[in-house]
């Protein structure tokens, strides 16, 4: 269980992808599987959650 | 579903002769005394000119949007939170949106948030200073349930954090509008997106007609309507004209004012942004046309704008959405208010009965 082997951006291994998130885009995939999470944005913060890994991003504006 | 083909542009729309400079400035003061002076509104030629002022002369334009912005709206600005409480797999199919189950995108949907959940959201919104708090769904428009949902929350969120409660759930039967503002629903949003000769390039699931009809039952049950635009989807400068007269029939309370932020997967997930002094021009044209209205500053702002954020607010923006949007994020709520404190612009709540 790697928490960096995907792109958050794209959900492709990091060896593919380095990164591709757009600039106040949330994160949308795993870092650690590269499924897509159900992603919960609020005017203060977003939170992400994985159907494997349960809540693995949390933000703010 | 028919694709849609869109021929590459740059962010600004070309192909109309700017006027020069002396024909500008001869326009602009035409504009200062029909709205300042005589107090009465531009037709469709006046604007169609002032959409053709130079470059050099958009922030003259500006200035005079501002003007007529305190002189109709006063010196307030109004700071509202939105909460995508529905989020993705919407059946309609409007080519910009990452939230349409017709395209494949990284958004993924989501249930109905639960009451808390709503409420944290709004609380969140209150702290940020704001007075109207916006509960959008992605959906065609609301089933039983749905509207169930809506009406159990729009008391709660109310009474709990004392923000006036905006909805956004699609097109609305007669009924469902009635019901909505009887339930306490201060504003209805339903934007019309694009000028109708456009519209159909943007949404094939729906009418343009369909939208301005939810937008007259808003109306008419006693909402406050606000009715939002979206500009830099390959529509013309006389298609962008005839949007602003339009939005005059449908007579909104506030219009915010969204740039195509082009989102991957989406049909057009490769438009160029839209060029800032160009998005500037369009702010104050949108004042100049609609010199009552609340004029927010919505989706697409930070990445469009960029450093010239500032400038929008003193060309006719009067309101703002603080924070994050629906599916994207905001600059930080800090950047705006010490923006708007910087500015010495009061925040307040703003009403269609100024
Ligand atoms: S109706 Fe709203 S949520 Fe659905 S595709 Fe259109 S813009 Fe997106
Ligand atoms: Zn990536
Ligand atoms: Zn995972």
């Amino acid at each position: 269980m790697d928490p960096t082997a995907r792109c958050t951006g794209c959900g492709r291994p990091r060896a593919e992808c380095d990164g591709c998130a757009r600039e106040l885009d949330p994160p949308r995939f795993c870092p650690t599987c590269g499924t897509r999470l159900a992603v919960v944005v609020t005017p203060a913060g977003y939170r992400g959650r994985c159907r494997e890994h349960g809540p693995v991003v949390t933000g703010r504006s | 579903m028919e694709q849609v083909t869109f021929t590459p542009r740059r962010g600004r729309v070309e192909a109309i002769e700017p006027l020069d400079a002396d024909e500008a400035r001869r326009a602009i003061h035409a504009a200062e005394a029909a709205l300042l002076d005589e107090r009465r509104m531009l037709d469709g030629d006046e604007l169609a000119t002032l959409a053709r002022v130079p470059d050099e002369s958009v922030p003259a334009l500006a200035a005079l949007a501002h003007q007529v912005r305190l002189a109709w709206c006063g010196p307030q600005v109004e700071v509202e939170g939105i909460l995508s409480a529905k989020t993705g797999g919407c059946p309609e199919d409007c080519h910009f949106c990452s939230q349409s189950s017709a395209f494949d995108t990284p958004v993924k949907a989501t249930p109905f948030l639960d009451t808390d959940e709503v409420l944290a959201a709004a609380q969140e919104t209150a702290a940020l200073g704001a007075s109207e708090f916006c509960i959008v769904l992605a959906i065609k428009g609301p089933d039983e349930r749905t509207m169930q949902r809506i009406l159990e929350l729009v008391p709660i969120v109310k009474e709990r954090t004392g923000l006036n409660v905006a909805v956004s759930a699609g097109i609305l039967s007669e009924d469902q509008a009635r019901r909505l503002a009887e339930g306490g629903v201060h504003r209805y949003n339903h934007n019309l997106e694009t000028a109708r000769s456009h519209f159909s390039r943007i949404v094939t699931t729906h009418t343009w007609d369909e939208r301005a009809d939810t937008c007259a039952l808003v109306r008419r049950y006693g909402m406050e309507l606000c009715c939002g635009v979206l500009l830099g989807m390959g529509e013309t400068t006389e298609q962008r004209v005839e949007l602003l007269l339009q939005l005059r029939e449908v007579d909104p309370a506030e219009v915010p004012v969204n740039f195509l932020n082009p989102r991957p997967g989406t049909p057009l997930g490769d438009m160029p942004l839209t060029e800032p002094l160009e998005a500037i021009r369009w702010i104050a044209l949108c004042r100049l046309a609609l010199p009552s209205v609340i004029l927010r500053y919505a989706g697409g702002r930070e990445v469009t704008l960029r450093d010239l954020q500032a400038l929008g607010m003193t060309s006719g923006i009067n309101a703002l959405i603080v924070g994050n949007y629906l599916t994207t994020l905001g600059r930080s709520p800090e950047e705006d208010l010490q923006m708007l404190a910087d500015l010495r612009m009061p925040v307040g709540a703003l009403s269609a009965a100024i």
